[in-house]
């Protein structure tokens, strides 16, 4: 496998398929979409297949998860927003997998990639938006213009607050996909230094040596990136709820 | 066992139990004295790398977002109506606002732009 600490982003064609000018093929990138939703659904599928009054391990670790889910949508977005827990707790799920997934030596991390979580976070405001217009119609837009501002201030209070609309699928989707790069970037340049340090020539015994500093620096960095994985996995989930939170009560 | 006997034990349980139930007080109380403290403890551990780390990710996300959404929008105003540079100029800076709003409102400094029924903001 080559040094490039950039290579393991690289987009490559299992199966190409070309329709109609455009390149559709199926890679690598998709496979491992695949893989994190067959993932997901065979562990929830096997967990809860039981259904024991006494949860085995598993099916605890299933309900632990809805648990947890079901918590964070209940305290963000109160009981109304229970109605969107199959989109947050999918959400949750396949981002969380697809972290982890990414974490295994050679594996591809379908989160390092922008656009994947773009379409995420879009699909979330997209709900937030097409969900608050149905439902409250005109209303949610008093999102944009909250109370108690004179209103000559409206002129600059509300493209700023549609602004700051707009860019939440934004940030949303740049934390997720920055700490991920990130994280493995930092994670391919140290264990690229242990092997550079032990290949060396000129430094004898001290290069082997030496490589085991860098090489510690791997294993706390892959704590880490797990703890990452995790928690962007519930920054993400934690956010969505707050955006539907504004779907359901745009105005109080 | 004479009655006697039997009433001394009971009555040494009992003193037991008092001394135990006072003990078991005692614990409790310094259970919930250590808490917060220990719960602050753990929030200065975890406010070290990682977490700091996440913070300013955070932070910055939420500024820089502000900023290329407004110019963004100021840019595609400019290609639809022709009023090329001002579109980009005021919504750049009107993006600039936004960003700074969406920091202080991700650091939980301004109020969300209205009261929030459940959640104190974030």
């Amino acid at each position: 496998m080559a040094n490039n600490p950039i290579d393991q982003f690289r987009i490559t064609e299992i199966v190409p398929i070309e329709v109609g000018g455009l390149n559709l093929s199926f890679t690598n990138s998709a496979l491992f979409m695949v893989v994190t939703t067959a993932l997901v659904a065979t562990f929830l599928i096997l967990s809860t297949g039981g259904r024991g009054l006494v949860p085995s391990r598993w099916q605890s670790l299933a309900e632990m998860s809805y648990e947890f889910v079901a918590n964070t949508l209940r305290s963000s977005a109160g009981n109304e927003g229970m109605r969107f827990f199959p989109l947050v707790f999918s959400l949750f799920m396949f981002v969380l997998f697809a972290n982890l997934i990414g974490m295994f030596p050679y594996f591809f991390t379908v989160t390092s990639h922008i656009i994947v979580t773009f379409m995420l976070s879009l699909l979330v405001i997209g709900t937030v938006t097409v969900y608050g217009f149905a439902k409250h119609g005109t209303k949610f837009l008093h999102l944009f213009a909250p109370s108690g501002v004179p209103p000559i201030m409206y002129l600059l209070v509300t493209p700023i607050e549609v602004i700051s609309f707009l860019s939440r699928p934004v940030s949303l989707s740049v934390r997720l996909f920055a700490n991920m790069l990130a994280g493995h970037i930092t994670l391919k340049v140290f264990a690229g230094f242990v092997v550079s340090l032990i290949a060396a020539d000129g430094l004898g015994a001290i290069g082997p040596i030496m490589a085991i500093l860098p090489l510690l620096m791997t294993i706390a960095i892959t704590a880490l990136e797990f703890l990452v994985s995790f928690l962007q996995a519930y920054v993400f989930t934690v956010l969505t709820c707050m955006y539907l939170n504004d779907a359901l009560h745009p105005s109080h | 066992m004479s009655p006697d006997e039997s009433g001394q034990e009971s009555e040494k349980r009992a003193l037991r139990e008092a001394e135990l139930s006072e003990r078991k007080n005692r614990l409790v109380q310094s259970l919930e004295e250590r808490s917060p403290e220990a719960q602050q403890r753990k929030g200065e551990n975890s406010s070290g790398a990682g977490q700091g780390f996440a913070q300013a990710m955070k932070l910055s996300t939420e500024f820089v977002a502000g900023v290329v959404v407004g110019a963004g929008l100021g840019w595609l105003i400019d290609r639809g109506l022709g009023t090329s540079p001002w579109g980009l100029i005021i919504f750049l800076l009107l993006g600039f606002c936004a960003g700074v709003l969406n920091v202080l409102r991700s650091a939980g400094v301004v109020a969300e732009p209205h009261d929030r029924t459940r959640d104190g903001g974030s």
